[in-house]
């Protein structure tokens, strides 16, 4: 396949810029470019197939499975598009005056309490523009809190060793240090562990339940409350939020802050496909500090609130992806508080099932049930065939199936994890079930196949680590 | 497995080897080179930072993964290997000779194990 500037031919381009019809100016000195625009030059019909070939190239939830641990890679209904596509939604601008958007303001707040009710929290902000972003948020929602009790010498957030990376690294932005608990035997937090790190230093606990290896941790009304003893706030980081939505609130365990990805949870396009969305709620006590601006209702007007002195400042311009939580808003409604928990409930029987159906050809990390995820260890497979996790993960793309995420969480060893999502039929998890066996048993009876995978796509391997040893981060032409 | 006689180990995969008049070198052992895999980017303390035992005081980045690095002693850095920041294949190639720092003012040690002690941990381990 060809690039796009191997594509190119001097003096074929397409014209369709209309005439300027107003006065040009020229740029300051020194800030126009001497030389002519590097730009490769193709047709309109040359540029329309390249891109068709590389959509062709991709893999998406429109295409087949996409089981990626821990990112909930749902299925992203076409009337959310619909909803967020009504001229009222989308052909408004942030600056409008507030008495000609009321509707798009009135959604927000609707937003806000059925976002609010889910997570058992008393106030929303949808600025954050994605799921790191709103841990970040979160953990300066937490800071502000003790500062504005003078409460300075709180340097340290909890995070358990099973967390994802973005926890540590969040909470490291916002000027905390990092204590890391290692976790017991059954992936859960390891309360003992936990009592002797929390301390008058403490300035909270950031926690995934269920966790990334797919365990509700059950001593999760102790934890919450062994934080909040110590004087901390706990953290609710919303990743897994599909396994428990419409059944559990976080709210409910303790928890004073939390983050939902919109785009994962609540079917709003994820990854290539966002932007994203990483609304955090939170306790009132922590809501003099939320971001501004947030839309109020103020008997039957609806207003954007743009100051308060308390407020920790803004993360973002305006109020967020507002169009993602219109999508995220129409999910909801559509599914009603029945479906909502009716979705996490097949979430996590899809999960049961597709664990059961393999447990067999691999061995499960945390055997018994799991909620939403489950989590092999191809070590053994290993040791004894030289078969490692990324080529199972490699094999799978053969068989039409996107890999599960690989190498996470780090306690496991060799990992594979695989969400599958209520999104997903049985005649789907079946025919996953068949290939990841298929690949199992070839593993044993033929390594050399299984090793040497992808077959069937343009590249088989990219050569990872030439790419970040020796990064080439412009094509020359 | 590769474990020097001379060189003292960490429970998290670290070597301590003593140069003589109060100077030390910290590396990470063959074991955890291969199983962190290939790496591709290493980060170092800057000459003249304190480091603390038990605590990470460097990182280091594989394909996979990034990973902290514990430091066997409370010290401070007298030097860094700049060609492991060169050239992080070095330490798959060599985990004992591509040193990370050279430390003084040995404060505090963490509890170290002796290279018989240490084979027999990964013995356990494995």
């Amino acid at each position: 396949m060809k690039l796009i500037f191997e594509r190119s031919v001097e003096g074929r381009n397409l014209t369709l810029l209309p005439k300027c019809d107003v006065e040009t100016a020229a740029l300051p000195e020194g800030l126009a470019r001497t030389s002519a625009l590097n730009l490769p030059e193709v047709g309109e019909c040359d540029i329309s197939r390249h891109y068709t070939e590389l959509a062709k190239g991709a893999h998406g939830v429109n295409d087949g499975f996409y089981p990626l641990g821990s990112c909930t890679m749902k299925y992203n209904p076409k009337v959310n598009e619909q909803a967020a596509a009504l001229p009222g939604f989308a052909d408004i601008h942030p600056l409008q005056s507030v008495e000609t958007v009321q509707g798009a303001l009135k959604s927000l707040v609707l937003a806000e309490e059925l976002f609010g009710e889910i997570t058992g929290m008393d106030n929303v902000s949808f600025q954050p523009a994605a799921g790191a972003h709103g841990e970040f948020t979160g953990i300066m929602l937490i800071k502000a809190y003790h500062e504005s009790r003078g409460d300075s010498k709180r340097t340290k957030i909890i995070v358990p060793d099973s967390a994802h990376g973005t926890n540590p690294a969040s909470a490291n932005m916002a000027g905390y240090t990092i204590v890391s608990i290692p976790s017991n035997e059954e992936g859960c937090v390891d309360l003992e562990k936990l009592k002797a790190a929390v301390g008058d230093d403490t300035a909270g606990l950031m926690l995934t339940n269920p966790n990334t290896v797919g365990v509700f941790d059950k001593n999760i009304l102790e934890i919450t409350k062994i934080v909040h003893d110590a004087g901390g706030l706990n953290y609710y980081d919303g990743a897994n939020l599909n396994a428990v939505m419409g059944v559990a609130r976080p709210g409910d365990m303790g928890f004073d802050v939390v983050h939902l990805n919109l785009h994962k949870t609540f079917s709003t396009p994820h990854g290539g496909g966002g932007p994203g969305s990483g609304a955090v709620g939170c306790k009132s006590i922590l809501t003099p500090f939320l971001p501004l601006p947030r839309a109020i209702r103020n008997g039957d007007k609806y207003e954007l609130l743009t100051k308060n002195e308390t407020s920790f400042g803004r993360v973002k311009e305006f109020y967020g992806n507002y169009l993602v939580v219109i999508k995220a808003l129409t999910y909801v409604l559509t599914l009603g508080a029945e479906g909502i928990r009716e979705a996490a409930q097949i979430a996590v029987l899809n999960a049961n099932y597709m664990m059961n159906g393999l447990k067999d050809a691999y061995e499960m990390a945390y055997p018994g049930f799991c909620m939403h995820e489950f989590v092999m260890t191809l070590e053994g497979m290993k040791k004894e065939y030289g078969v490692s996790a990324m080529d199972v993960a490699k094999s799978l793309i053969d068989h039409g199936i996107h890999p599960p995420t690989m190498y996470f969480p780090l306690i496991v060893h060799e990992a594979l994890m695989i969400e599958p999502t209520e999104t997903e039929s049985k005649e789907t998890l079946d025919e996953a079930i068949e290939a990841l066996c298929a690949i199992a048993s070839e593993a044993k009876s033929n390594p050399e196949a299984v090793i040497s995978a992808p077959h069937t796509t343009p590249i088989s391997r990219p050569d990872e680590v030439g790419a970040a040893r020796n990064p080439k981060l412009r094509y020359e032409f | 497995m590769n474990i020097p006689s001379e060189l003292k180990f960490t429970r998290s995969h670290e070597w301590l080897k003593d140069l003589g008049n109060g100077t030390f070198e910290i590396g990470i052992s063959d074991f955890a080179q291969h199983e962190l895999g290939d790496l591709v980017f290493v980060n170092l303390p800057q000459e003249g930072d304190a480091i603390t035992a038990d605590e990470p005081f460097a990182d280091v980045e594989s394909v996979k993964a990034v990973s902290d690095i514990y430091s066997p002693v409370s010290a401070t850095v007298t030097e860094i290997n700049e060609e492991v920041l060169d050239a992080p294949e070095s330490i798959n190639s060599n985990a004992y000779e591509a040193w990370f720092v050279r430390v003084e003012n040995v404060t505090e040690t963490a509890e170290l194990l002796s290279a018989e002690e240490y084979e027999a941990f990964l013995n356990e381990e494995a």
